[in-house]
């Protein structure tokens, strides 16, 4: 075996141990890599008690609304299977809407309640003109008439 | 003539003096081009509005500041193996190009942030992978300045970059193994793109300009490089004595 290759292998070994080391530690601390925790993973008890956290899913559509103050907000999380009751106060994103993402940082009281002191919107991937947008949404209203 | 002929300085020092306008021009029009398309005939987003346009600039620089530390780790990783001395001139030119790309996604993404998610920084895995990548690019820049000795100095950088290569699969898939603010990739090999067809176009085509881009200041940067590094040389005596 020649020198240069030798140390070819060397190379590839090396990046294979950098690899396999990086693994394991991502997947050691793959808690603190999340950046939020849906509402099906708190009531299984994996988020943090007694500080706070952020919880991440969608509003639940018509369950937005707002206190007389004009500040406070109040609305359900969602992950589609468990919800949470979430109250903010302060000013919500552009993006925030029911039936959007959002990711909101707080703590859990003992009542279930969660309260927000910061509410981020998260939008998803897909980017097309408000035409398609509508289209797409007729032709889902159209799907489920149909069922 | 072969392939080899090439890996030396000299002939290489001609050959990229001769590709360079081609790559500059190609560049200048790509980026013409994609930005007409990108703030002219691009329709509106459904849910972002105006803003998202941001993207036209944000995604070609934040696929290149991933993909040129790939392209160091490359030259590298040859450079360490076979002990070539254009490899790691190569390695050298591309990592200003590499922490500037890296830092405008970043910036963008900022300003992105912003009106969108409400906030211009949040811990993610997305952004504070990238930001390490910024890290990765600074320090080693930073590496190569500090060694005197031109040879220990390119192992020691080479090394560096062979070793923080490990964090571009890890923000390429950030989005996918962790909860992140950051959304999921709209471009992907396994499916169709979630874009609207002149959307997906306009950020092709400045992706391309950036490629181009890239590769005209990388060879302007590695003919220096080589004139420095030469310059015992007769060949580059001569041209010196050319020019003055």
């Amino acid at each position: 075996m020649k020198s240069r290759h030798k140390k070819l292998l060397f190379i590839v070994m090396g990046l294979c141990g950098i690899g396999i080391a990086a693994a394991l530690i991502l997947n050691a601390f793959q808690s603190n890599l999340v950046f939020f925790f849906t509402p099906t993973q708190v009531e299984k008890g994996e988020a943090p008690t007694g500080r706070a956290f952020r919880i991440g899913g969608l509003v639940e559509k018509g369950t937005l609304r707002r206190d007389a103050d004009g500040l406070t907000s109040h609305f359900v999380v969602t992950d589609t299977v468990k919800s949470m009751n979430v109250t903010y106060k302060g000013i919500l994103p552009d993006l925030f809407k029911e039936g959007k993402g959002v990711v909101a940082e707080g703590r859990l009281g003992v009542d279930g309640q969660f309260t927000a002191t910061q509410v981020l919107a998260k939008h998803d991937e897909n980017y097309m003109p408000p035409e398609a947008a509508s289209a797409i949404e007729k032709a889902q209203k159209a799907k489920t008439l149909v069922k | 003539m072969n392939l080899y002929t090439f890996a030396s300085p000299a002939h290489f020092y001609t050959l990229a003096g001769r590709l360079i306008p081609w790559f500059a021009w190609g560049a200048g029009l790509f980026t013409l081009w994609g930005l007409y398309i990108g703030f002219f005939q691009a329709p509106t987003d459904f849910q972002q509005g105006e803003a998202y346009r941001i993207i036209f600039i944000h995604v070609p620089a934040a696929w290149m500041s991933m993909f040129i530390y790939l392209v160091m780790a490359f030259w590298g990783a040859i450079g360490l193996a076979f002990n070539t001395r254009l490899s790691f001139m190569m390695a050298r030119a591309l990592a200003p190009t590499g922490a500037m790309f890296t830092f405008i996604a970043l910036w963008s993404g900022a300003f992105w942030g912003k009106p969108m998610w409400g906030a211009w920084w949040v811990w993610d895995a997305r952004l504070t992978s990238e930001l390490i990548l910024l890290f990765l690019y600074v320090g080693i820049i930073a590496l190569w300045a500090a060694i005197d000795d031109i040879r220990r100095g390119d192992r020691a950088g080479s090394l560096l970059t062979l070793i923080g290569a490990i964090n571009v699969p890890i923000i390429y898939f950030s989005v996918k193994w962790w909860n992140t603010l950051h959304q999921g990739s709209s471009i992907n090999l396994m499916k169709a793109p979630s874009m609207a067809k002149t959307m997906l176009l306009g950020m092709l085509v400045l992706a391309i300009a950036a490629w181009l881009y890239t590769i005209a200041v990388a060879l302007v940067r590695v003919r220096r490089i080589i004139l420095e590094r030469e310059r015992q040389s007769e060949w580059v005596k001569a041209i010196l004595a050319k020019e003055s």
